[in-house]
């Protein structure tokens, strides 16, 4: 969340959100999922009565907002538990799904239980380009599901991720989340982390294709405005500078995986050379105040050049450590999609990349583990 | 555009709510929140049920005995309507 707030922790930093990946399973397959590669490592899964431990914790570090996400959410039975000890704690909980699989009656008791808010995604608006996208074709699950989304008086979020086989069809997202009664609709670009990286030749797209759907969704956001809002997400690949990754390392966000890792963001055990504590042995609190690895980067001391001395260094905090990481080889270095960093050479050949016809089949989103 | 004739109420995406951390009201809604100064929560615990702008403005003007009317009804509108703006406030019949 954005509120900037006086309430002070022992490190001076207080979270607001808490990112509840409840399992990595997912019915569908994206090609762009943000969830590691290697997910089949992380297949334990922690019980609601862990979950809700970890909220009630939470609730202590000054927590208000619950984003239920994964995988797929719906795809734990005891997800009505998880939520209603949300509610016992006052968070405002939000279900971020695929809508598969979800009838009225489930919507319901989680309505009952405490749920604030659903988040549903939509691959496309036909399902010939949904199937190829996410290796399924569940498109009219999804569309029933926003309907008893809206029927159950719920707010309706519609998150598109965009890239370079959907970009010219942001006017169609638009039109189909105006017809579901959104209230809010997400175009937002591929992040190029976890499996959208392995895909990056297929999905990055062209400038040309940014500046046409920007400008169809501007034109949309000031047409609705009051009665749905527009987020255009630019891919920071294109951007310039770095994206505020998280609004800075454990600065606001606790995520918590599948298997109880309690992370800074949703892609920080893939990077080497760290040790995350586990719910299943620590609390909440000794992950944000004491352990080593939400503090390595907190603050500006752990700063390279040219971000040390950025005037930026406090808008974007150094952008993103996993494509630090994964792009350059380290973590600590500014990020690469940022222009002023002696690496962003890697990010300027994928961009010339963007125009090429892509050589490499699609890579599945799945839970086998790559050797 | 939100007038003082208008009735208005928080949308079902807004929850206002106490932070025991901050000793503060929050309007919490998907992915975000606001921390409220203390009149723009006097104003928002009104708007949980359907209110007409004029009455909040008599009860603050009431609460706070300040004397410039128009100043706080100014004051009211410009919040309300910034609010509307995001869809967190509704006009209540339109």
């Amino acid at each position: 969340m954005t509120a900037d707030d006086p309430g002070k922790s022992p490190t001076g930093e207080r979270p607001y959100t808490l990112v509840a990946e409840l399992t990595y399973r997912c019915p569908l397959q994206c090609v762009y999922c943000s969830n590691p590669v290697e997910l089949g490592k992380h297949r334990d899964e922690i019980d609601a009565a862990t979950w809700t431990r970890v909220i009630g914790e939470a609730e202590g570090l000054g927590i208000v907002q619950l984003n239920l996400t994964g995988g797929e959410p719906l795809l734990r039975s005891d997800l009505e538990e998880i939520v209603a000890a949300a509610r016992r704690h006052q968070m405002y909980t939000n279900l971020i799904t695929s809508g598969v699989p979800l009838d009225k009656e489930r919507l319901a008791r989680l309505k009952d239980a405490g749920l604030d808010a659903v988040q549903l995604s939509l691959q496309d608006t036909t399902p010939d380009l949904s199937l190829r996208i996410a290796g399924v074709d569940r498109l009219s699950e999804k569309l029933a599901t926003a309907r008893f989304v809206t029927e159950l008086e719920l707010p309706l979020t519609v998150n598109v991720v965009l890239h370079r086989e959907n970009l010219d069809r942001v006017g169609d997202y638009i039109a189909e989340a105006e017809r579901m009664g959104a209230h809010r609709l997400e175009l937002a670009n591929t992040q190029y982390m976890g499996w959208a990286l392995a895909n990056r030749s297929r999905l990055l797209p062209t400038l040309a294709q940014l500046d046409r759907a920007r400008a169809v969704a501007d034109e949309a956001r000031a047409r609705l405005r009051g009665r749905m809002e527009i987020l255009f997400v630019l891919p920071d690949y294109y951007s310039g500078y770095p994206k505020a990754c998280m609004d800075g390392w454990a600065r606001r966000f606790v995520v918590v995986a599948p298997d109880g890792l309690a992370l800074p963001c949703h892609g920080a055990h893939t990077l080497a050379g760290f040790e995350f504590p586990n719910v299943r042995e620590h609390s909440l609190q000794f992950a944000w105040h004491e352990s080593e690895a939400f503090g390595r980067f907190r603050g500006e001391a752990w700063m390279p050049e040219p971000c040390r001395s950025c005037d930026r260094r406090n808008v974007d905090f150094g952008g993103c450590r996993c494509q630090a990481f994964h792009l350059v080889g380290d973590a600590a270095l500014t990020d690469p999609a940022c222009r002023l960093s002696p690496h962003h050479d890697i990010v300027e050949r994928a961009r010339q990349e963007a125009g090429e016809e892509p050589s490499q089949p699609y890579r599945y989103r799945s839970l086998r583990v790559v050797p | 555009m939100i007038g003082i004739e208008s009735v208005v109420r928080l949308t079902p995406k807004a929850r206002l709510r106490f932070d025991g951390h901050s000793q503060k009201h929050m309007l919490l809604y998907p992915e975000h929140g606001i921390v409220l100064s203390r009149t723009a929560a006097d104003v928002l615990t009104l708007c949980v049920e359907a209110r007409a702008v004029g009455a909040i403005v008599e009860n603050l003007v009431e609460k706070y005995g300040e004397k410039d009317r128009e100043a706080i009804a100014r004051d009211v509108i410009e919040l309300l309507q910034g609010l509307a703006d995001r869809g967190l406030v509704g006009e209540v019949g339109s």
